[in-house]
Parts: C-alpha cells; sequence; structure tokens
C-alpha cells in the first residue's frame, strides 16, 4: 500500500495537468486531520460525485463531525475525480485516498458512501475500483474495509446489495456511533487469543463482524436475506437467513436533532454551494403523494428559533460564508417561521450575508418572510406549483389553486424581483396533453401579470421536471411514463413557451427512465449496475456522460428489459423488493393513499390531523422518552374524529371517511 | 485604513488560483471580524487587491496585498486575528499600515523573482544550457496559441548546485509588468525540462517606487 507521503509525491507530477487540482488535496480550514495511530477506528466517508457537489453535502458533515467528536475514532473524506484525473490517477497507480492524510481508502476500517440518488451508482462501484477495494461484499474478507452506504436512495437497498457489506436505513447520527462500537468489539476479539474469534479464518471474522452489524437497529446486512421469485418475476417472499437479525428492517430517527454541525469545510475553490446551512426541521406533513423526502423523512421534528439563530452565528463565525441556507423540506411549515427570519435578519442585519429558504409556500406572506431576512438579496424567487390543473393536483395531493400562483406572483415581480422560478413535473399518474398545456397557459399568465405591473424587464423560469415513482410512496404502484408521451409533452412546452422572457428547462425522457428502473429496482439490477458500470457508464448524473445504450444492453445482457421496472402497473398485493425495509409508514397507509389519489381526494398537512401513516405507534416509545415541542405529529392518544383511531402496528387499517 | 499583508503560500493551498485566493482572504477577514470596506452597488465586494497572480502550482513565501478595513487596527493584533482565521497553509510574514492614497500594488509590481530546484536528472550540462538560455537572442515561444519571446523577460539568472544532494537551485528574476510577464513553467520548458518535476517558490516581488 502507497504510503501518504507517496502518493503526494505522485500527486504533484499530475496535479497541474489537470482542471481545477484544488479539488484534489484538502487543506481546507475546518477539515479535521488526526494523528492515524492515536485512534482505533478510521472512517473514510465518501461522496460519489466530484467535489464541487460533494464537499457541501449536509449529511456527510454531520457524520464527519459525529466521528470526529471521538476519541477513539476519525473521519476522512474522499470524493470521485473527475474523468481527467481518474485517468491521470489509474495512468500513475494512485488510488483513490482521503483528502486529509492522504491515506488509501483501502486502509481505513470503514468506508461510508452517501447514496442520495440513483445516479451515483455506477461512480460507487467506480471508485472502489480506484481504490483497489473488491467490488462485491462477497469477494472482501477481514483485511478489508467495511463498505456501508445510507442516504435517501437506500430506502431500496436492494440494487446495490451486492457491493455494499450493509446499509444503513434511515438517520445516521445515533447509528454510526453503534456501528463504531461493534467493529471496535470485534477488533477487540480477533486481537484477543482467548477470545472464540482469534482462531477463526478470515472470511469467518467477517461474518461474525456483519452478524454483529446485522443486529443494530436500522442496519440492513443484505447477505442476510434472501428474496425469493415468483415466476414473473416479482417478488414471492423474503427469506431470513439468521437468527436474531430484524425483518423489516425498520428505519432508525432520532428522538430530537443534535446540535447542527457549524463547523463547515471551507473550500479553497469554488464549488456548487459556497455555504454554511443549518436544517431547522426534518421530516414534512404535507403528504406530496410524488415526493420521496416528505415520505421517508417523517416524523417532523423542529429546532428551536434559538437554536437555529445561535447555530448560524456560529456558523459564520467559523467560516467566513458570504451565505446561509436554512434547510427543511418546507420552510413555511416551520411553527415559529416568521419569528425564526426576523430574528436571523436581525442577527445578521450588519453583514453582508446572502440567506436563502428554500421551499416557500405559494403566498403573498412568503415574500414577507424573504423580505425581513435584509441582507444581500438574490435576484430570483423560486416557487414549486409542481401542476397546473386542479384535477392534477388533487391526484398529487399539492393543491394550489391558480389564483394564488397569480396573485403571489405578481406581487413578487411587484417587489422588485425580476426573475422567478417555477417548478413543475410532468408525466404525473393520468396526466393528459390538456394538463400540460395548463402548465404553458400558467406561465403565461404569470408573466402577462408580471409586465402589467413591473413592465416588460421580468422573466420567468419554467423548470419542468418529469415524475419518476419512487418507492415507498403513495405512487410506488404506478407505471412511469413512456418516452414517447414524455417527448410528446415536452414538445408541447417548447412550441408553447416560445417567449424571449421564458426559459424552459427539462429533463431528458432517457435520464427519467435510468433512474426510474433504479429506483424501484430488485437484486437482479445489480449484475446489470455492474455489466453497465463495467462498459464504461459513470456519471450518470452527468449531461456530459450519457450511457443509456450501455444500460440498455446491459439489461439485455441479464435477459431484463427496462419496461418491467419502469411501465409495469404493480398489482395491489404485489410484495415489492424493498418491502423488507421499513420506513415506519406502512404499505397500507400508502395504498389507502393511492387510493384516494385515483379518487382526486385530497389530504391536507397532517398536524393538523393523523391520518394514522405509522410513525406515531413506530416510535411512540421513543417519544414518550423523549417528550418536548420539538415532535410535531399531533398528539393522538384517544380517537380524535369519528371513525378514526390509531391501529397498533401490524392490526388493519380502520376505515376513513 | 490600508493594511498591507506579506505572506506565504505553501501545500495544498499551491492550487489555489487568484481568484479564489481572493475569496479565501476575504473569509478570513470575515472570521476575523475585520471591518471590511465593501463596493456600493447590488452586489457589494470587500475591497481586496492582491500584488500578482502566482501561477497555479507554485509556493510562494512573498505574496502581498492591500485590505481595506473602515476602521484603524493594532497592526500587531491584526496579524494575530487573521492568522488565526487562515488555513494552515498561509502564514502572514508581515502586516504594514499603507497610505490610503499609494497606487494599487499591481500597477506598481515590475518583476518577481523564484527560485526553482532542479533535480539531479536534469543536471548533466544544465550549467552549459543556462549559459545558452542567457546568451540566446530571443526565445520565440508560443502560449495559449499566442507567439512571443521568452528572453527579453528574463532579468536575470544564477544557479548553484544545493548543498548534500544533485539537485541545482537556480535563482530566476522574471518581469511581470502589464503585458509582459515572465512564467517560471515556460523557462522551464524552454530548458528542456518538465516544469511538473521541478518545486518552484516565488521569493520576491520587486515594485517601482
Amino acid at each position: 500500500m502507497l504510503t501518504p507521503k507517496q502518493i503526494e509525491t505522485k500527486l504533484d507530477r499530475i496535479l497541474l495537468k489537470v482542471q481545477k487540482p484544488g479539488r484534489y488535496v484538502g487543506g481546507e480550514l475546518n477539515s479535521v486531520l488526526k494523528d492515524w495511530d492515536s485512534v482505533s477506528l478510521r472512517a473514510a466517508l465518501v461522496f460519489p460525485d466530484i467535489y464541487d457537489i460533494g464537499v457541501s453535502n449536509v449529511g456527510l458533515k454531520i457524520l464527519y463531525d459525529q466521528i470526529n467528536q471521538r476519541d477513539d475514532a476519525l473521519a476522512e473524506r474522499a470524493y470521485a475525480p473527475w474523468t481527467d484525473m481518474e485517468a491521470l490517477m489509474r495512468a500513475e497507480g494512485i488510488p483513490l485516498y482521503a483528502l486529509e492524510s492522504k491515506r488509501p481508502l483501502s486502509g481505513f476500517d470503514l468506508v461510508g458512501f452517501s447514496l442520495p440518488y440513483e445516479t451515483l451508482y455506477t461512480n460507487a462501484l467506480n471508485l472502489l475500483d480506484l481504490a483497489g477495494i473488491p467490488l462485491r461484499a462477497d469477494e472482501r474478507s477481514a483485511e478489508h474495509p467495511i463498505v456501508i452506504a445510507g442516504g435517501h436512495s437506500t430506502i431500496n437497498p436492494e440494487p446495490m446489495h451486492a457491493f455494499m457489506d450493509a446499509f444503513v436505513i434511515g438517520e445516521g447520527e445515533e447509528v454510526i456511533h453503534d456501528i463504531i462500537e461493534a467493529l471496535k468489539e470485534i477488533q477487540r476479539k480477533m486481537k484477543d487469543e482467548r477470545s472464540e474469534f482469534f482462531l477463526l479464518s478470515s472470511f469467518d471474522q467477517r461474518m461474525a463482524l456483519l452478524l454483529s452489524l446485522a443486529k443494530i437497529p436500522g442496519v440492513y446486512v443484505p447477505r442476510f436475506y434472501q428474496p425469493h421469485y415468483m415466476d414473473d418475476g416479482t417478488i414471492e417472499r423474503v427469506e431470513t437467513l439468521a437468527e436474531g437479525i430484524a425483518n423489516p428492517v425498520v428505519k432508525r430517527i432520532v428522538a430530537k436533532l443534535p446540535p447542527p454541525p457549524t463547523k463547515f469545510i471551507v473550500p479553497n475553490i469554488e464549488v456548487v454551494h459556497n455555504r454554511a446551512s443549518v436544517e431547522i426541521t426534518r421530516g414534512c406533513t404535507r403528504g406530496c403523494r410524488y415526493c420521496h423526502a416528505g415520505m421517508i423523512t417523517r416524523p417532523v421534528r423542529e429546532r428551536s428559533v434559538d437554536e437555529i439563530v445561535a447555530a448560524a452565528r456560529e456558523a459564520i463565525r467559523s467560516t467566513g460564508f458570504e451565505e446561509l441556507a436554512l434547510l427543511s423540506l418546507s420552510s413555511s411549515d416551520y411553527t415559529h417561521i416568521m419569528e425564526l427570519v426576523t430574528a436571523i435578519g436581525e442577527e445578521f442585519k450588519d453583514e453582508k450575508l446572502t440567506v436563502s429558504l428554500p421551499s416557500l409556500r405559494i403566498e403573498s406572506v412568503s415574500i414577507d418572510l424573504v423580505d425581513k431576512l435584509r441582507g444581500r438579496r438574490s435576484s430570483g424567487f423560486t416557487l414549486a406549483p409542481e401542476a397546473a390543473t386542479e384535477r392534477m393536483r388533487r391526484i398529487i395531493n399539492k393543491f394550489i389553486p391558480d389564483e394564488d400562483i397569480i396573485n403571489t406572483t405578481r406581487e413578487i415581480y411587484r417587489r422588485g424581483w425580476t426573475n422567478i422560478k417555477l417548478y413543475f413535473m410532468i408525466g404525473h399518474p393520468s396526466e393528459t396533453l390538456e394538463d400540460v398545456q395548463a402548465i404553458a397557459d400558467l406561465c403565461k399568465r404569470v408573466i402577462a401579470e408580471g409586465r402589467k405591473v413591473a413592465g416588460m424587464k421580468v422573466k420567468l423560469h419554467a423548470g419542468v421536471g418529469t415524475f419518476v415513482p419512487k418507492p415507498q410512496t403513495p405512487f410506488q404502484w404506478v407505471s412511469c411514463d413512456t418516452r414517447e408521451n414524455i417527448l410528446a409533452k415536452q414538445a408541447l412546452l417548447k412550441r408553447e413557451l416560445r417567449d424571449r422572457n421564458i426559459k424552459l428547462s427539462w429533463t431528458k425522457p432517457e435520464d427519467t427512465l435510468l433512474e426510474s428502473f433504479l429506483s424501484r429496482g430488485d437484486r437482479r439490477l445489480a449484475e446489470v449496475i455492474y455489466t453497465a458500470w463495467k462498459n464504461g457508464a459513470k456519471f450518470d448524473a452527468w449531461e456530459e456522460h450519457r450511457h443509456f445504450e450501455t444500460w440498455m444492453s446491459a439489461l439485455a445482457e441479464h435477459g431484463l428489459g427496462p419496461a418491467f421496472y419502469t411501465h409495469r402497473p404493480r398489482r395491489a398485493d404485489e410484495i415489492f423488493a424493498w418491502d423488507h425495509i421499513a420506513t415506519a409508514v406502512r404499505k397500507k397507509y400508502l395504498f389507502q393513499d393511492f387510493r384516494r389519489s385515483l379518487e382526486g381526494r385530497i389530504r391536507v398537512d397532517c398536524r393538523l390531523n393523523c391520518y394514522a401513516c405509522g410513525i406515531l405507534p413506530t416510535f411512540a416509545n421513543l417519544r414518550r422518552e423523549n417528550p418536548g415541542e420539538v415532535w410535531k405529529c399531533p398528539e393522538v392518544k384517544s380517537p380524535t374524529r369519528a371513525g378514526v383511531r390509531l391501529p397498533a402496528a401490524g392490526e388493519p387499517l380502520a376505515a376513513e371517511n | 485604513m490600508r493594511a498591507r499583508l506579506t505572506f506565504s503560500k505553501q501545500g495544498a493551498l499551491r492550487y489555489i488560483g487568484h481568484l479564489d485566493l481572493h475569496t479565501l482572504l476575504e473569509r478570513a477577514a470575515r472570521r476575523a471580524a475585520l471591518p471590511l470596506v465593501y463596493s456600493q452597488g447590488f452586489h457589494p465586494t470587500p475591497k481586496i487587491q492582491i500584488a500578482a497572480a502566482l501561477p497555479l502550482g507554485f509556493s510562494s513565501r512573498a505574496e502581498m496585498a492591500d485590505l481595506w478595513l473602515s476602521e484603524d487596527r493594532d497592526l500587531a493584533s491584526l496579524r494575530a486575528d487573521l492568522q488565526s482565521a487562515l488555513p494552515r497553509d498561509i502564514q502572514i510574514l508581515d502586516v504594514q499600515q499603507a497610505d490610503d492614497r499609494a497606487p494599487a500594488l499591481q500597477t506598481r509590481v515590475i518583476a518577481a523573482e523564484y527560485e526553482a530546484v532542479i533535480p539531479d536528472e536534469f543536471a548533466s550540462d544544465l550549467t552549459s544550457r543556462l549559459a545558452a538560455l542567457m546568451e540566446a537572442e530571443s526565445l520565440p515561444r508560443v502560449r495559449r496559441g499566442k507567439a512571443y519571446d521568452l528572453r527579453p523577460l528574463i532579468e536575470s539568472l544564477e544557479a548553484a548546485p544545493a548543498e548534500g544532494s544533485g539537485e541545482t537551485r537556480v535563482l530566476l528574476r522574471l518581469a511581470a509588468r502589464e503585458g509582459a510577464t515572465g512564467r517560471p513553467e515556460e523557462f522551464l520548458s524552454a530548458l528542456g525540462i518538465q516544469p511538473e518535476s521541478v518545486r518552484v517558490e516565488r521569493i520576491r516581488l520587486i515594485f517601482r517606487d
């Protein structure tokens, strides 16, 4: 294994030949370089895309903090080298190394991947390969790092099951410590001659280690689960192969959000999100049916205004960043939002700070909120109506009347913003060309109304994504829109939105289909991912790296077609490949919500009324042990309305009217 | 006040370009709670001027920058505060107060001195190659598609074997005027040496009065 010194020497010879060499050298303020020999457990945290995107990832930042706060462990970072750097690293024999110590990743005890979206899968394989770590979990033995993954896409871990030793399901703040303790315990036993582990073969030691991980709540070790398939390719059942492990594996959550990280890494080069951030809320109570994050991050927990302001102050003090982001899935739903923005505006009133507040509701109060933040104001204002007809809005459960959109956007233009960005999605279940036409009509109306109050300078950016049905949501049963339909809908929008002050952006149908079959894939896709990577697929999230044909031939090579995963409406009673992973939002609830969608029935904010999604009973004990204002699910102890009561876990759901 | 810093730029920060260094100084000043003077307008930017861009990959022990502050600070505490807010690869070597009306540093730079340590693999007939370079009438070269003459940009050159190794230390003074800036990597290429195998450090900036 190369030493850090050898790697540095080799790097000096190649770094001037690549774009942005600052990506590959570390040395950032607030990065942590610990003495390698002073700790017993070393973790490398990997974001499998380039530094520019990965360095500001908040999930990894939280884990970096959690691990480095321990005296007995260290955490370092690695990102995907861009293709120019990768080619030189391979030519010069430089393995993937961690930025802090320049040590090869293969020398770490634990390698943790963040996989927030599916188009990172091939990059994860590529990085394992570049690190010289065997790609497949069953090819690794005691001398190799334990390779784990977490992040939103791993709520369906099955497509990547072959490559990860374990997955963390849910929130990582507490479980990472359980994992470290388990690894340390096994390491200790392996060195102890009196221990039963000492004499085990390298393979058996690995198995013992994995079994101890599999017993940690919220940790999924795929090799201890075996799916059985029916003739039609769907799942018959998932068998558990070891004693004492959970089935289903229920996601972990933290009862109270721990203090937010404040010592953000300050990149020395320009990156995508050059900013400090504070997560103000986790989870969302809106229940938009297409929204993966909204379903899998429940329940809602909030931080207090004082804690957020103090963390923001400390983050800006320790980073010097010019931008602060207040993160949540729905800023407007934070209980004390007006109080918070007033306090933040006051705290930073003498500083040249840009504060961003994403995911605002479409109402004029949102403009007041942004105004209160004072500071440097960005020239754009972003809102997300998602759909433009009443029928569609009922189906997706995001109901915003046209008049609210027109009144709010008109007011935004009137108050001096010249750019508005509106997010829409096409491809919702049962969508027709009329529903898409309505998006174009609405955009035209927004800009026409804007011109009345602010003149010809007003601009609109319509960002029109394409819906991908996601696992563990009410739409996990639906078919993804076909390539032909998507193209026809996009052609309509391009034809209709020709105004030079309206900018239209969209997603290529090939990208949608790739994300779609990876999202609801089963274990058979692992070989497809491997073959696609082997044949050159990587950076699948990037415009300039399109490998759609590579993916299609990889599917064909393994006797699979994309339509099974993308365009097949699921049976009501189908067992999904991810059913043995539980987000605590029960499948029965999701199905019922799917049925309501077909009937065009909406469900308003569940802060007001509990719809019994399953979160409350699953985490009832946790909440009882950690009571307080932070929990935003209503207290449901007795029936709240006629016909609704809270069922116990496993009990059939009560009828609802 | 106008504070004039002299600082080193080493290690990982050798790979940070001019604009990024500007941002880095701005953030360090903010972390140190220095009262920066900002430009007016929709996107106010702090008034910071760096004397001369340092080519990527080279270290320096002689970078200079002016920072404008809205109130006077004691130089020693200014230095201590700023140093503690900087990444480890920048060390402040000196802080002076400059005359507020003095012309910008970048308009006064005329030359820069570099030290290049040439490894022993290039040692054979290095002396004669260096001499040939200095004796040449012109050194026509092409950079980014533009032809130019490197020779008049080389103002002086001294070479001496480094003690206890086969390396050679070359002391090089290159012009650094508007539109006429010599680059150490171009000099090395003209010598027939791959620039990436040589450690180069900027050791002094030379200003006109």
